[in-house]
């Protein structure tokens, strides 16, 4: 095992995220607090509670995935994206690194971020609301699954894209619109048919729902289902990454 | 006898929906030697070096370095491969310290302080060692990518085109660092379509073309073969033959009889010049224009492909 190679990128990558560290931790929390102001005081007031959780706690799951998701496959996709971009990834392809241990690299600290910015999510959501942690062991086990899975997935898609603009696409297309849709501000018990039905075809809905158990005890599917669904797309991703190292797709000719 | 730093046996490359880049390429690299290969843009020189440092998948054949397989093992052989590419690709952000202790730590080696110094310090690069990357010079650009492969202390090293677009005093230092690694046992090998800098720098020369290696011989025997020279003289008066009494210096006539042309040799110690204008004076053929050429590299390789064939 080569593990001076994966620290060696582990730690570049973090430095990446330490010239830019006031920034980064700064935007969750102005973000987080614009959030509140928002949907907990102005809106929230009106709502109550939803399945007896305050409407200002019941967002924070929500909240905090929303940045987890995007975080995690921004600074992972750019990690392996600018390599390429720049022609730097040939020491990496000439490097003695098995894919595992590059995945282990980019992936552990595109996740070490994301998680800590869920942190001061977190931290930020407890000055507006009063949060009880219904399971404290697994919720933070949760938010480290679904900050791999969405790193993982950012990886992927940095070897994918052949520009900036495919690198962005994904996530302001796909998985902004499906977290939103996801019920990340709402239960989708509230949701009239067909659109109830539809919407739980999106896989969202169940890492977001997973999470909320983990911090409620309450959610609007089955909790087996949720973590399952968490771990198939955790699963799928990995599975996605080893055909490409396998094939050297996009990485070698 | 010490088994080779690096075995080459029956490479090729085709690339998806492009063309053969390399055909079948046997090469066999002893330790301590410094190889040139020589070839025109596109040659499969690239191509050949990005194979063995396992950035390019190869189509057919095998590759052992230091004794290990290049796919099978390819952990221990690319720790003793250090590469330097032909492209300044480097991290624009990264301070030149920070990105030569990188690249040591990424091919497995400690954090060790002490050599990253000696090869900045060799590099002239230690002053420069809090510099961020981007408000470097081209030039010492160049000299972090070479810091950085030789951060991990490798055995052999590749240097690809490593004098393209660089000024003349970086150039003397290359070829000083060459030879001074040389001497610490390293083996090089580096690519270069200039003659003179395989000249300069190498014990054994091989010249690439379309993709195959056409030979590979001890520099001195290419040299002679490289080193031809061509004299163009333009006539006053086009002839229709070659005149009698001119054997000796085998001249051929070009451009319509307008000009004699001869090929000399430009290192042997009497090229023959002087005889043949004497000559030519003597028999009245006057001419008014005289110019030499040395054959291009183009030409030779014509003239190998030709010698082989």
């Amino acid at each position: 095992m080569n593990l001076h190679g994966i620290f060696a990128i582990y730690r570049f990558e973090m430095a990446r995220f330490g010239r830019t560290i006031w920034t980064s931790l700064l935007t969750p929390v102005i973000t987080t607090t614009l959030y509140f102001i928002v949907f907990g005081s102005a809106i929230g007031r009106q709502m109550g509670s939803v399945e007896g959780v305050p409407y200002g706690a019941f967002i924070v799951p929500g909240l905090m995935l929303l940045t987890i998701f995007s975080e995690s496959i921004f600074n992972s996709s750019l990690g392996i994206y600018m390599p390429k971009f720049t022609g730097t990834i040939y020491e990496l392809l000439s490097a003695p690194l098995s894919p595992l241990e590059t995945v282990l690299g980019y992936v552990g600290a595109a996740a070490t971020k994301s998680v800590v910015i869920g942190l001061v999510i977190f931290a930020t959501a407890h000055l507006f609301v009063d949060l009880p942690i219904a399971h404290p062991l697994l919720m933070p086990l949760y938010l480290v699954l679904v900050a791999v899975a969405f790193s993982l997935f950012g990886f992927a898609l940095g070897i994918w894209a052949n520009g900036f603009e495919q690198l962005q696409v994904i996530p302001l297309l796909v998985v902004t619109p499906l977290t939103f849709l996801g019920g990340a501000f709402y239960s989708v018990t509230v949701l009239p048919e067909p659109w109830r039905t539809v919407t739980l075809f999106n896989p969202v809905v169940y890492l977001i729902n997973g999470f909320r158990w983990t911090f409620f005890g309450v959610s609007d599917v089955d909790v087996g289902l949720a973590m399952g669904v968490t771990f198939g797309f955790l699963l799928l991703c990995l599975a996605a990454i080893v055909a490409i190292f396998r094939t050297g797709w996009r990485l070698k000719s | 006898m010490p088994e080779p730093i690096l075995t080459v046996r029956g490479v090729s490359k085709t690339y998806k929906n492009g063309p053969t880049a390399l055909k079948s390429v046997d090469l066999t690299v002893e330790r301590g030697e410094i190889v040139a290969l020589l070839g025109p843009n596109g040659a499969g020189k690239t191509t050949l070096i990005s194979i063995i440092c396992g950035i390019v998948t190869p189509s057919s054949g095998s590759i052992t370095v230091a004794g290990h397989d290049a796919l099978g093992d390819y952990k221990a052989a690319r720790r003793a491969i250090g590469l330097v590419p032909q492209e300044l690709s480097t991290d624009q952000f990264e301070s030149v310290l920070a990105t030569v202790t990188f690249s040591r730590r990424l091919f497995g080696r400690s954090a060790d302080g002490g050599h990253v110094e000696q090869v900045l310090r060799d590099l002239s690069l230690w002053e420069k060692r809090h510099a961020k990357i981007k408000d470097l010079s081209g030039g010492m650009k160049r000299r972090v990518l070479i810091a950085k492969a030789l951060a991990h202390e490798p055995e052999l090293l590749f240097l690809d085109e490593p004098t393209a677009g660089v000024d003349v005093s970086l150039r003397r230092d290359m070829w000083n660092l060459v030879h001074r690694l040389r001497e610490n046992g390293t083996t090089i090998i580096l690519t270069t379509h200039y003659i003179e800098e395989a000249e300069e720098m190498a014990d054994r020369v091989g010249v690439i073309s379309s993709g195959e290696l056409l030979l590979v011989e001890e520099k001195a025997a290419l040299m002679a073969k490289l080193g031809k020279r061509e004299l163009d003289l333009t006539l006053v008066e086009p002839l229709d033959a070659v005149p009698d009494g001119f054997d000796e210096w085998h001249l051929a006539l070009a451009d319509e009889g307008h000009k004699l042309r001869y090929v000399f040799d430009a290192k042997a110690e009497e090229t023959g010049i002087p005889a043949l204008l004497q000559r030519l004076g003597e028999r009245n053929i006057a001419f008014k224009d005289l110019e030499t050429s040395k054959s291009s590299l183009e030409d030779i390789f014509v003239d190998l492909v030709g010698e082989k064939r």
